[in-house]
């Protein structure tokens, strides 16, 4: 197992505001959109793209590449920011987010833009698709990894259990779900819409391996994401706990923010604020 | 499965098809869904990226000689069919082909936005098999008897949509449709049904077939109507000296729009036979080519807006209007409203 460095992680701390910053700015340019799930993502991003991955930006179609699904694709400005940021397409091309004839689609498609892995938005639907793949992987003889980026909210549908069900029978560790847990969906909280909890729970009775951390802690999340690769013999869960809207205050724990993008003067406060934290990580480096 | 001979008694374009004697008595029996079994087996066996998924249904979808003779390719899910169509998603997007099975009102039925998603939207190479289509499923009643699935799967984009007329055309098909790129709906029926094709009877997607040659009307049917379709023309030369061309139209999508637009100049008037609604199937399709290509009266033989129920198979397909007389009174309208 890899250990991170101080550098390193400064660096993808770095990242991270960087894919917080395009965020803001692709969805002003867009208009309409999801801010408080990219924004709370944006770590869990950039330890994907910068540390936990086995991708290469020059070659999205490397057959023995990781695999990276998006399984709650209302949250693909983080996706797309952090895809832009390490290299996949330039970082201008995230003003073109939910535009006429953009690569960049309201929710990802993969025949758009192929390195999104799959064509996502209806929810429930990724962690079964990653089965799919990571079962192939198995049959065979690959030793590429799935990941799968999902809502909290997203467990509500059943078909998300019949995915977490086969992939503990298929004993897929080469499966590893990430839950963004930040307890928001559109009509609320999820405990009073549909509750969840205990979560980690449900999953250990499906026979998965559970891990939880916060998702807003790089380090945290990587040191999590890395043991829960090594385990052998089933899949794995990481509950990673974030603030949705992390990293810019007015928006942090309201789920108001959850399907709404700003307007310029909220998204200039939202880059000032970003701004001025970058200088912290760049002053405590 | 072995294939009946062909006669010279018959017209020159059933002769031409290499059919059998469909006017025999004797013809054999055997479900559609057989020939999706026999297929899907040698498709394993000539491509071993070729993966078999099932939900809890291997014997009743013929999936059970697939799971024997290719263990290592086989997968068994259980109960779930919107994974069946999310996990054969995912496995094709790592180069498999998975071919998944289960009854059609469930898949597609049950997993429609997982179809259009997953398979149609994405463009993943999945084939999905649907066994149990149409009121012939017989005693399992209307809850297992999917009328509805050539309507819901047509629509869709990049789809493709099969619906062959016996078990030997649905080997075929699945063969075919396993070397052919793209998201794919083969429809099986359940119920045993009389074998009209032979091994030599060609087949390729999107070509429709002319069985019978006529010039008063035809009959365009897919599946296993076919052959009531060729007795009833059969009978309307004998009483009526009216003489039909019987047109295999098992390619609903993307289909052989020439050859339906040839019937109806040639014809002046089309019968289409489907066991669907009326509603949005095969027919529908028909209707559309024509009214933009070559207008003629067009007579519909399918269910008529309603719910199924249990019962013998050959005695639904007679109550819901699909049956033998059904297809003739439906010639004699479109014939009248020909010349009147």
């Amino acid at each position: 197992m890899q250990t991170l460095s101080s550098a390193r992680l400064t660096e993808l701390k770095l990242k991270a505001n960087d894919v917080r910053q395009g965020i803001i700015r692709s969805l002003l340019a867009a208009g309409s959109g999801h801010s408080a799930g990219p924004l709370d993502m944006s770590d869990v991003f950039a330890a994907l793209y910068g540390y936990l991955l086995r991708h290469d930006p020059e070659r999205p179609e490397w057959p023995d590449r990781d695999r990276l699904l998006l399984s709650c694709g209302h949250i693909a400005p983080v996706r797309y920011s952090a895809m832009a940021n390490f290299g996949y397409f330039p970082v201008e091309e995230l003003l073109t987010l939910r535009k006429f004839g953009s690569r960049l689609q309201g929710h990802p498609e993969r025949v758009t833009l192929p390195s999104v892995e799959t064509t996502s938005g209806p929810l429930g639907e990724g962690l079964a698709q990653g089965v799919g793949m990571a079962q192939g992987a198995k049959m065979d003889g690959k030793d590429f990894h799935v990941w799968v980026v999902t809502s909290d909210a997203e467990h509500q549908c059943g078909l998300h259990w019949e995915a977490v069900m086969t992939g503990a029978k298929f004993a897929l560790d080469n499966l590893t779900s990430i839950v963004d847990r930040n307890f928001i969906q559109i009509d609320g909280s999820t405990e009073d819409v549909m509750p969840l909890e205990p979560l980690g729970e449900k999953y250990r009775a499906f026979n998965w391996e559970v891990f939880e951390c916060d998702g807003n802690d790089i380090a945290e999340f990587i040191e999590t994401a890395q043991r829960a690769k090594a385990v052998k013999g089933r899949p794995q869960v990481i509950i990673a706990n974030t603030v949705p809207g992390k990293g810019v205050s007015y928006m942090e724990g309201d789920y108001t923010w959850h399907g709404k993008p700003p307007n310029a003067q909220q998204a200039h406060e939202a880059l000032v604020e970003l701004g001025a934290a970058r200088e912290r990580i760049l002053a405590n480096a | 499965m072995p294939s009946g001979s062909t006669t010279g008694v018959l017209d020159a374009a059933a002769a031409a098809m290499r059919l059998v004697d469909y006017r025999a008595g004797d013809l054999k029996q055997v479900p559609t869904r057989n020939g999706f079994g026999e297929g899907v087996v040698e498709a394993g066996t000539r491509n071993r990226d070729v993966v078999g998924i099932c939900a809890d249904l291997a014997e009743s979808t013929r999936f059970e000689g697939f799971k024997k003779a290719h263990p290592e390719q086989y997968l068994e899910i259980g109960v779930s069919e919107q994974m069946l169509v999310a996990m054969a998603g995912g496995l094709a997007a790592v180069g498999k082909i998975p071919w998944i099975a289960s009854y059609a009102m469930f898949n597609p039925g049950r997993s429609w936005e997982q179809v259009r998603t997953i398979m149609a939207l994405n463009e993943t190479n999945v084939k999905i098999a649907g066994a149990h289509a149409g009121v012939s499923v017989g005693p399992d009643g209307a809850t297992h008897q999917a009328i509805e699935d050539i309507a819901i799967m047509r629509v869709i984009p990049h789809m493709t949509v099969v619906v062959p007329c016996d078990a030997v055309q649905t080997k075929k098909a699945t063969l075919a449709l396993s070397e052919r790129w793209g998201p794919t709906y083969l429809r099986l029926g359940r119920e045993k049904s009389s074998v009209i094709t032979t091994d030599e009877t060609p087949f390729s997607v999107g070509e429709a077939q002319t069985f019978r040659e006529g010039g008063d009307a035809a009959i365009v049917a897919c599946g296993i109507l076919v052959y009531n379709a060729l007795i009833a023309a059969d009978a309307l030369a004998r009483e009526d000296g009216i003489e039909c061309r019987v047109v295999n139209n098992h390619t609903v999508k993307p289909m052989d729009e020439a050859a339906i637009v040839d019937a109806a100049r040639t014809c002046g008037a089309v019968v289409t036979v489907e066991e669907h609604q009326k509603h949005a199937g095969m027919g529908s399709r028909v209707a559309e080519i024509l009214a933009q290509n070559h207008p003629v009266p067009i007579e519909f033989v399918g269910v008529d807006d309603r719910f199924g129920q249990s019962g013998d198979p050959a005695e639904l397909i007679e109550f819901y209007g699909m049956g033998v007389d059904a297809i003739k009174a439906a010639v004699r309208r479109a014939r009248k409203r020909k010349t009147g």
